[in-house]
């Protein structure tokens, strides 16, 4: 047995049955909270390539939150099987050997579920190293779950064990902090969209929102491409300190960016008559949302020039207004969780332990809790960016 | 008989004193001891105007009288100083009207049909066909604005630009094509201050960026000591070798104009008197004044100010050589704002009014009221500062967050991106200055709409540099605290608090002097 955090309502039920507009303490603590702390069943690692892990540190991601919340599109629930562990931030220490990892070796983990995993053909997203694009997550002898963290069969870094496959593991260095590596899955993430974005040597480029997303993709830009200025959307203080030291040029106040973008890139700006929006005429060659709402989408592609290319990182609300699309003809594209073999040549882990160790990364990981603190520790990831925090993690050996 | 300028020092019998504060003004009780310089009253007016511009464009100094250098088939061009002078506007007719008409008159009679008018705005914004109508009246824009013949200055329009030439300092010289292939080009100066006038008016109202950087430029500016004294103003040395250059390709007719401190006149007269003479009349308006504006809404009350037109007398009128012309212009300038004072203060005190010459029909943005209180009146003096080396400066002024999208884009942007990352005039000047002078929109905007040119707040940022350098604290009194620490100052409710912040660099009891304007003087500060 062993204690973890459960989601046990469907996203989708819940989303149907929320309140509407509850801060989410309320939702957390009311009496439609989807998530429980539980003793439950230790999931099993019986076939060939699997093993069990115990987490060290779990982060909580943007969409974890959204899944809590309620907010997450009902698209997700599809690709989910109930009742599942949240949490696919993980560093933990292998429990069992993992063909060529022993056991005690400190991996942390790319939670998709590919056909490897799953025992199944390869698809073809697969075969060609676009792992994140796999076809098969519903299939195969694992429960459905587009990753580690969404199925019933794995567990997740949200509870005491968890169970994954050598496929998706990664030794990390001796010399590097748990701190820094349980970062290590959100940065192959920021790694995948930062090589997707294309971004040619000297171009300019707008990462609207400073979260860990933004924060990381800022990074990865700066290290992996040969991006011109790199102006960043940050509305704190504390964002906006490290939006700089990752590698910004720039960093605007949300309300700023049209002005911002105008300066930097000696745009035009036009203002529409009736619904007051705004406009350029010019902008930056490439823009980033790490956001997700539709302020944020509307805003990025309203300030990207005409043929370039838009990168949707965050789970886009619905309702952004197309036009700019087919009138400034955007190259509009998504990134999602991240792929064994980048444009680079490489597993975007590999590159993200890589960048994981040499970053400024110190204090990233800004409050530990321990699993029967969930309550706070949600509460705390969601106001973060407020409170000057980049990324809250579950301590949960400490639970 | 008009008096000269004075200067008081408070004691126990002094009531409150007006400090114009934007758009109002103060009564404020100064400490003990404070000596006040006010400005010279009117001078007496010239009685009949139209017959002081004849005389000046018949008997001319060191130059042929003006029916003498017109014949048919010359190219003849009027230049005239833009919507920045005078302030406030002045009631019609305006004194450049009556000059050009003048001219037009001497030029019709002399068979010359290809004349044009030219607004000399540098890189001011565009004055709209109303704003052109009311400096050239209604005749003259009726003949000429319909074909094109009456415009603004353009300064971003390549194809009618000259270069023509440089300076022995190697200063590009490069103004308005039309003017420069002109075969006379006449200018017609309004002198309200003695920065004015002289060759500043066809080197630098009629020139490009090109031209303009050389001496619109931090290192000038901080140099610039006494913008009010061409002989002591770096800008002002740099505008007379390219007048050099310029006149020696170009027969120029200079005509420069002095105004009276007539300004305000009817139930605000009170604002031009001194206080203690105020009679009960003065006492009511002013009581009823203070009230009204009070209780006014913003826009209201914006609206009385901007609507102010001033009486001004002409106290002279001069042409012919500029040099010369701009001599007479100076003498007649000092002899109506020079007040004496002795020494400097610890404290200088300023009240900054709701007008600058960049603000005209529009609003005073942050960097415009420090500009008009630490470029433009700090500088009101001739000698030295009236305030010492390291002393304090306390200014009066609001300073609201607001911006006028239609003629300050540029400057929004300067205050969001520039003083965020510094407000050291020489860093923002080597970082910051050519990417602003460049920028396409802006220049557009300078070009189609109402837009002064992008690198018009680095010149109102430099302009206050020699300010920066001099004092060493600046502090604003009732100002919006935000707008004033981006600028890099500090704001104080009361003039105690002000004091009381200056306190560890000039003491408990520093000697204070606090101008008294507008209307508009100058210390002369021995
Ligand atoms: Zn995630
Ligand atoms: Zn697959």
């Amino acid at each position: 047995m062993m204690l973890a955090l459960e989601m046990y309502r469907s996203p989708a039920k819940y989303l149907a049955a929320k309140a509407v507009g509850g801060r989410i303490p309320g939702v957390l603590t009311g009496p439609a909270a989807p998530l429980r702390l539980v003793t439950i069943n230790e999931p099993k690692a019986e076939r060939e390539g699997w093993a069990r892990i115990r987490p060290i540190l779990s982060g909580i991601c943007g969409s974890d939150l959204g899944m809590v919340t309620g907010s997450t599109k009902l698209y997700f629930s599809a690709v989910v099987s109930m009742p599942f562990v949240p949490g696919h931030e993980i560093v933990g220490e292998l429990l069992d050997d993992c063909e060529d990892l022993p056991k005690g070796t400190r991996v942390v983990m790319d939670s998709v579920l590919t056909c490897a995993a799953r025992g199944v053909e390869p698809c073809e997203g697969c075969v060609s190293g676009n792992t994140n694009r796999c076809d098969r997550i519903t299939v195969g002898h694992v429960a459905p779950g587009l990753q580690t963290g969404f199925c019933r069969d794995t567990g997740g870094g949200w509870g005491n064990l968890v169970v994954a496959h050598r496929s998706q593991l990664y030794a990390v260095p001796d010399g590097m902090s748990d701190e820094r590596a349980v970062l290590v899955e959100p940065l192959a993430g920021a790694v995948h969209a930062a090589l997707r974005a294309k971004v040619q040597p000297g171009q300019s480029v707008l990462v609207s929102g400073a979260g860990a997303v933004g924060l990381f993709t800022t990074l990865a830009l700066r290290e992996l491409t040969q991006a011109g200025r790199i102006t960043v959307v940050a509305k704190h203080a504390k964002q906006r300190e490290l939006a700089r030291a990752f590698g910004a040029s720039d960093v605007v106040a949300p309300d700023e960016v049209f002005r911002g973008v105008r300066r930097s890139t000696g745009a035009f700006r036009l203002k529409q008559d009736f619904s007051g929006g705004e406009f350029l005429l010019g902008g930056v060659d490439v823009a980033v949302d790490a956001v997700g709402s539709k302020n944020s989408i509307d805003t990025v592609l309203r300030v990207t020039k005409a043929g370039g290319r838009v990168v949707l990182s965050g789970m886009p609300a619905s309702g952004a207004d197309l036009s700019p699309v087919w009138f400034r003809e955007l190259e509009v594209t998504g990134t999602y969780a991240s792929a064994r073999e980048e444009p680079n040549g490489r597993p975007a882990f590999e590159t993200a332990l890589e960048l994981a160790g040499r970053a400024p990364l110190d204090g990233i990981v800004g409050a530990r809790y321990p699993l029967y603190r969930w309550r706070e520790a949600l509460d705390h990831a969601h106001s973060a960016g407020r409170l000057g925090t980049v990324k809250v993690a579950f301590d949960v050996r400490a639970s | 008989m008009a008096r000269p300028g004075f200067v008081l020092e408070v004691d126990d019998r002094t009531p409150p004193l007006i400090v114009h504060n934007g758009e109002g003004f103060l009564l404020e009780r100064f400490p003990l001891g404070t000596r006040v310089v006010y400005p010279p009253e009117a001078l007496p007016a010239v009685r009949d105007v139209d017959e002081a511009i004849q005389n000046a464009l018949l008997n001319p100094i060191e130059s042929e009288p003006l029916p003498e250098l017109l014949r048919p088939g010359m190219r003849l061009t009027i230049a005239f100083d833009d919507i920045s002078l005078p302030l406030p506007p002045m009631k019609k007719p305006d004194i450049r009207q009556r000059v050009i008409e003048a001219v037009l008159e001497l030029a019709a009679q002399a068979g010359v049909d290809d004349v044009e008018l030219i607004s000399a705005n540098a890189l001011h914004r565009r004055l709209t066909p109303n704003e052109l109508r009311d400096i050239v009246g209604e005749r003259v824009f009726r003949s000429f604005f319909p074909d094109g013949k009456l415009y603004n200055f353009d300064a971003e329009d390549r194809d009618n630009l000259t270069h023509l030439g440089q300076t022995r300092h190697g200063e590009d010289v490069e103004i308005s094509k039309r003017a420069a292939e002109s075969d006379l080009l006449v200018y017609v100066n309004v002198n309200l201050v003695a920065m004015d006038g002289g060759h500043k008016s066809t080197s630098i109202g009629l020139a490009s960026y090109k031209s303009l950087k050389h001496h619109h430029n931090s290192q000038t500016m901080i140099h610039s000591r006494s913008f009010m004294d061409h002989k002591a103003s770096k800008m002002h040395h740099s505008a007379w070798r390219m007048g050099e250059v310029l006149t020696e390709h170009v027969k120029v007719f200079q005509i420069e104009t002095t105004l009276s401190n007539d300004i305000f006149g009817g139930p605000i007269e009170f604002l031009q008197k001194r206080e203690w003479e105020w009679s009960l009349k003065d006492q009511a308006s002013m009581l009823g004044t203070k009230r009204a504006l009070a209780a006014a809404p913003a826009k209201v009350r914006h609206k009385i100010f901007t609507d102010v037109r001033a009486n001004y007398g002409l106290t002279g009128v001069n042409a012919g050589a500029i040099e010369p012309v701009h001599e007479k212009t100076l003498e007649m300038v000092h002899r109506q704002h020079l007040v004496e004072v002795q020494g400097q203060a610890d404290v200088g005190v300023i009240g900054v009014p709701y007008l600058g010459p960049y603000n005209v029909n529009s609003v005073m943005n942050p960097i415009l009221a420090a500009c008009m209180g630490m470029g433009y009146h700090f500088n009101s003096y001739r000698g030295n500062p009236i305030v010492r080396k390291d002393g304090a400066l306390i200014l009066y002024h609001p300073v609201p967050y607001e911006f006028s999208q239609l003629h300050h884009p540029s400057y929004v942007d300067f205050f969001e991106e520039v003083l965020a990352e510094s407000t050291d005039p020489a860093t923002i000047e080597a970082k910051f200055e050519k990417q602003y002078a460049e920028d396409p929109w802006y220049i557009h905007l300078y070009r189609t709409s109402y837009a002064y040119h992008g690198v018009h707040p680095f010149y109102m940022w430099y302009w206050i540099s020699h300010c920066l350098d001099h004092c060493g604290d600046v502090v604003w009194v009732g100002a919006n605290r935000k707008t004033v620490e981006r600028m890099g100052f500090r704001s104080a409710s009361t003039l105690q608090d002000a004091l009381e912040m200056v306190s560890h660099s000039v003491g408990r009891s520093p000697s204070i002097t606090y101008l008294h304007n507008p209307p508009h003087l100058i210390a002369d500060v021995r």
